[in-house]
C-alpha cells in the first residue's frame, strides 16, 4: 500500500530525473551541485518549498539519497554535520525568522557550515534546564559567559544552538532562552575532552564574553526551554533511524558471524539470534515512527526508539567481543585524536563496545527518557520536583 | 520500492472501534471467565455476532465469492481486538487458516464459511509452526481417514473439520463433517482458545486439495503473522490497564504510579509494546502485499510480539499485587492466552531457528 493516495514518490521521481538531466555530477564541482540541489527542493524531502524540500513525506528521504547515490552524486557527509542535520536543522525550521531560515539552512545542509550543540554543562546534565550560563542584554546583543560540556564536533563547528540563561530571578524553566551562537566569536574556547575509547569525540567550551546579535536569537527570550525541547525530541529521533535490514552494528556482527564459523557456539548462537530480531523489529519501529512523524514534530514517542537503540547497540556490541575471543583482546589504536566525523559503528569492536557506553548517557539519559514515557506518554505522576516553581537565583546548587 | 505502510488505515480503524464496541457490550470479562468454569454460553452468540452480523468471518474473502474482500491488515486490526478483550472466539482457525485453504482450493464451502454459516477448522495441533512437520491422518483408497490428531484449535467450535492426511507420496487435505469424526475438548491452559483431540476412525472425507503441503504451511504462516497482531492487543490491554490502576491504587500516602521503580517498568513495557506494534503492522503488510519477505517477517513478528506479550501480562499481574493474582481480576485471562500464544504456531525459539536458516545465521559452517 503506497504512503498516500496520490503518487509522492512518482513525483520525487521525477523531480530528481529533471535535475540530474541539467546537473551532471560529473562534470559540476561538488558545492556547486550540493547549491543547486538545495535550491531545487531536492535535500530534505519533508521540508517546504524555498528551503531545500517539497514538502513532502518524510519516510521519502531514503528514496531521495539513493537516487542521487544511484546517480553517483556527491553527498553532503551527513556524518560530519550529525547534530547540524539531525537537531539545528528541525529547529531553526519550527522556530526560525524568515531571515534565520535564509541565512542558515543552506550552507548547513552542504555541509560548508558545521553546527555543534551547547546544551549540557557541568551543573546541568539530566537536569538541562539548570543551566548556569549567563547571557545578558546588551543594546543589540547578548553577552554570555559560562562553562558547556559534552560538546561533539565543537572544534569543527562554526555555529552553535545554545541554551543560556537570561532571567535568573524566574523559576529555572522560564528564565532560558535559545541562541544561534558563532563559534568563531573570539570570547568561544574550545577543548577536547578525552574519553574512554581514547579520543576525544567531544569537547569542554568556554564562553567568555561571547557577543550574540540579538537578530541570532531564536524563539522568544525565555521560550528556551521549549524550543530546546523540540530540537532534543529530534535527536532522539535521528539516532538509531536505520532504513536497511543489517545497517549498523547488527550486520557487522552477522557478518563476524558468517565469515567466522570457527568461532561459533550454541549459546551465542542464541544470544545473536534474539538481538537479530531485536535489531530488525528497531528497524521497523523507527520506520513506522517516521511514518508517523511525517511532517511534525516529533513528541515524547521518539524516546522509546533511542532506549531501544542504546540497550541494542550495548548487547551486540557485547557480544561481538565475545564472538571474536582472541581478536577481541586487541585494540587498534588509544592515540589521542579529535575526529571529524562521529561514527559509532567506525574503527574495530573494541572501541564499538566502549562508545556504544555512551549511547545511554548522551541525549537524554536512559533513565530520564523513562521518566519522560512513564509521565508525558502515559500519564504517571510526576517525580517530585522541589525546585520547579522557585526562582533559579535561589536554588542550592 | 514503497515501503510498507506500518501504520492504521482510516478504515482500519473504523473497523476497529465497530468491533470494540461490540465486545465491550457482549465479551465481559466476567462472561470470558466463567469458560474457565465449564460456562461456555458466551461463546456462540459472540461468534454470530462477529462473524455473521459484523460479516468479519469473510474479510478476507472476495466479495464475488461472498465476503467482505478485505486483507490481510484489517484481519490484523481483528486479531488486536479479539486479544485486548480475551474473546473466545473461532476467527484466527475459521477466518483466518481454514479460509485460507478454501480460498486456495476455490472449494464450494467457501461462501458458507464466509458468511458466518459454517465453521471451518485444520486439524493439526495447535503448537504446529509453519515450517514445521506436518502431522498428517492415514487414507484408504475410499478416502476414508483414519487417526489422532491431539491439541486442535477450533475443532470444538467448528462444523466441517479440514484434515491432513497422507497419500501416497504427498499430503492431502480432506474435508470432514465433525459429526463423523469425535472431538474431544480437553482442558487447556488458554480456554479462551480451547483444544480439543480429534479421533477420526475410517471417516469418510472429501478431497479439498491433492496436494495440500504448501497451501498449508502458507495459511499457518499467515496465522503466525497475524497472532502477532492478537499479541499485541493483548500487551496493549495489559499495559492500559495496568497504568489506570496504578494511577489509583495508593500506599505510602500516595498513587503507586508515582513510583520511579514502577514508572521505568511501564516505560519499558511501552518501548516494547511500539516495537511490537511494529513488528505486527509489518508482518500484516507484507502478507496483505503478497510481500517475499513474507517468511522473514512473519517469524520476526511472531518471535518478538510473543515474548512480548508474555512479558507485558507478567508485568501486569506483578505491578497490580495481590488483586493481579485473583481469579475475580481479569489479568489472568491475558496471562494463560498470551502463554498460550507464545507456544501457538511455533515458540518464539522455532522461529528463531528458522530466521537462522532464512538470513543466513546457522551453526553449519558454510557448505555443510
Amino acid at each position: 500500500m503506497a504512503l498516500a493516495q496520490n503518487d509522492p514518490a512518482g513525483e520525487l521521481r521525477r523531480h530528481v530525473a529533471a535535475f540530474l538531466a541539467t546537473h551532471d555530477p560529473a562534470t559540476m564541482e561538488r558545492l556547486s551541485f550540493l547549491r543547486a540541489r538545495y535550491d531545487a527542493g531536492l535535500a530534505w524531502v519533508a521540508f517546504p518549498s524555498g528551503h531545500g524540500g517539497l514538502g513532502l513525506p518524510g519516510a521519502l528521504q531514503p528514496d531521495l539519497d539513493r537516487l542521487f547515490a544511484e546517480a553517483g552524486a556527491p553527498d553532503n557527509n551527513p556524518r560530519a554535520n550529525i547534530i547540524g542535520l539531525g537537531m539545528a536543522a528541525p529547529t531553526i525550521l519550527a522556530f526560525g525568522t524568515a531571515e534565520q531560515k535564509e541565512r542558515y539552512l543552506r550552507p548547513l545542509w552542504t555541509g560548508e557550515e558545521i553546527w555543534c550543540q551547547l546544551f549540557s554543562e557541568p551543573g546541568a546534565g539530566s537536569d538541562l534546564a539548570n543551566v548556569a550560563t549567563r547571557a545578558v542584554r546588551d543594546g543589540d546583543e547578548w553577552v554570555v559567559n559560562g562553562q558547556k560540556v559534552w560538546t561533539s564536533s565543537a572544534h569543527t563547528a562554526r555555529f552553535a544552538i545554545l541554551v543560556a540563561r537570561t532571567d535568573p530571578d524566574l523559576p529555572k524553566h522560564a528564565g532560558l532562552t535559545y541562541f544561534l551562537c558563532d563559534m568563531a566569536d573570539p570570547g568561544v574556547d574550545v577543548r577536547p575532552l578525552r574519553q574512554i575509547t581514547g579520543e576525544a569525540e567531544f569537547n569542554e567550551v568556554f564562553l567568555t564574553d561571547v557577543r550574540i546579535p540579538d537578530a541570532q536569537r531564536l524563539g522568544p527570550e525565555g521560550g528556551g526551554w521549549k524550543v530546546a525541547n523540540a530540537t532534543l525530541n529530534n535527536e532522539r529521533v535521528a539516532i538509531g533511524a536505520a532504513a536497511v535490514r543489517e545497517s549498523g552494528i547488527v550486520g557487522l556482527v552477522a557478518s563476524t558471524w558468517r565469515e567466522h564459523p570457527e568461532l561459533r557456539n550454541t549459546e551465542l548462537h542464541a544470544r545473536l539470534l534474539k538481538l537479530w530480531v531485536e535489531a530488525e523489529v528497531a528497524r521497523l519501529t523507527g520506520q513506522r515512527l517516521r511514518q508517523k512523524l511525517a511532517l511534525g514534530q516529533p513528541g515524547p514517542e521518539g524516546s522509546a526508539m533511542k532506549l531501544t537503540f542504546a540497550r541494542l547497540s550495548q548487547q551486540l556490541t557485547g557480544l561481538e567481543l565475545e564472538l571474536l575471543g582472541e581478536e577481541g583482546l586487541r585494540y587498534s589504536d588509544w592515540t589521542m585524536v579529535q575526529p571529524e566525523t562521529v561514527d559509532f559503528a567506525g574503527h574495530d569492536a573494541g572501541y564499538r563496545y566502549l562508545r556504544a557506553k555512551g549511547n545511554s548517557i548522551e541525549g537524554g539519559t536512559s533513565e530520564i527518557l523513562r521518566n519522560i514515557i512513564a509521565e508525558r506518554v502515559l500519564g504517571l505522576p510526576a517525580e517530585p520536583r522541589v525546585d520547579k516553581h522557585r526562582p533559579w537565583r535561589e536554588l542550592a546548587r | 520500492m514503497t515501503a510498507l505502510n506500518l501504520l492504521y488505515t482510516d478504515i482500519e480503524d473504523d473497523l476497529r472501534a465497530t468491533l470494540r464496541d461490540l465486545l465491550a457490550d457482549l465479551c465481559t470479562p466476567a462472561a470470558v471467565s466463567a469458560v474457565y468454569d465449564g460456562d461456555r454460553s458466551l461463546v456462540a452468540p459472540l461468534w454470530k455476532a462477529v462473524a455473521a452480523d459484523l460479516g468479519l468471518a469473510g474479510l478476507l474473502v472476495p466479495e464475488a465469492l461472498g465476503g467482505a474482500g478485505a486483507s490481510a491488515r484489517e484481519a490484523a486490526v481483528v486479531l488486536e481486538e479479539l486479544g485486548r478483550a480475551s474473546a473466545p472466539v473461532p476467527f484466527l482457525t475459521s477466518a483466518v487458516v481454514a479460509t485460507m485453504l478454501l480460498l486456495n482450493a476455490g472449494d464450494d464451502l467457501l461462501p458458507a464459511v464466509a458468511s458466518g454459516e459454517r465453521t471451518a477448522a485444520l486439524a493439526i495441533p495447535l503448537s504446529t509452526a509453519p515450517h514445521a512437520l506436518l502431522a498428517a491422518v492415514a487414507t484408504d483408497s475410499q478416502q476414508r481417514l483414519t487417526g489422532v490428531v491431539t491439541s486442535v484449535a477450533g475443532a470444538a467450535e467448528a462444523d466441517t473439520l479440514l484434515v491432513p492426511a497422507s497419500t501416497a507420496d504427498r499430503i492431502a487435505l480432506y474435508a470432514v463433517p465433525v459429526a463423523s469424526a469425535s472431538v474431544a475438548p480437553v482442558v487447556s491452559l488458554d480456554m479462551t482458545r480451547q483444544l480439543a483431540d480429534v479421533t477420526l476412525d475410517y471417516a469418510q472425507g472429501r478431497l479439498v486439495l491433492a496436494d495440500a503441503e504448501p497451501a498449508i504451511r502458507a495459511a499457518l504462516r499467515a496465522a503466525a503473522a497475524l497472532l502477532a497482531s492478537e499479541q499485541l492487543g493483548v500487551s496493549r490491554w495489559c499495559l492500559e490497564t495496568t497504568v489506570a490502576y496504578l494511577k489509583e491504587r495508593r500506599q505510602f500516602g500516595r498513587p503507586v504510579g508515582g513510583f520511579q521503580a514502577l514508572k521505568h517498568r511501564l516505560a519499558d513495557l511501552y518501548t516494547g509494546i511500539e516495537s511490537a506494534a511494529a513488528a505486527a503492522r509489518y508482518a500484516a503488510a507484507a502478507l496483505a502485499a503478497g510481500d517475499l519477505d513474507l517468511p522473514v517477517a512473519a517469524s520476526v513478528a511472531k518471535a518478538f510480539c510473543g515474548d512480548l506479550a508474555v512479558l507485558a501480562a507478567e508485568e501486569a499481574i506483578q505491578l497490580h499485587g495481590g488483586i493481579g493474582m485473583t481469579w475475580e481480576y481479569p489479568a489472568h485471562l491475558y496471562l494463560k492466552r498470551a502463554k498460550a500464544d507464545q507456544l501457538a504456531l511455533g515458540t518464539p525459539a522455532e522461529h528463531r531457528a528458522q530466521l537462522a536458516e532464512l538470513v543466513d545465521l546457522t551453526m553449519r559452517a558454510p557448505g555443510a
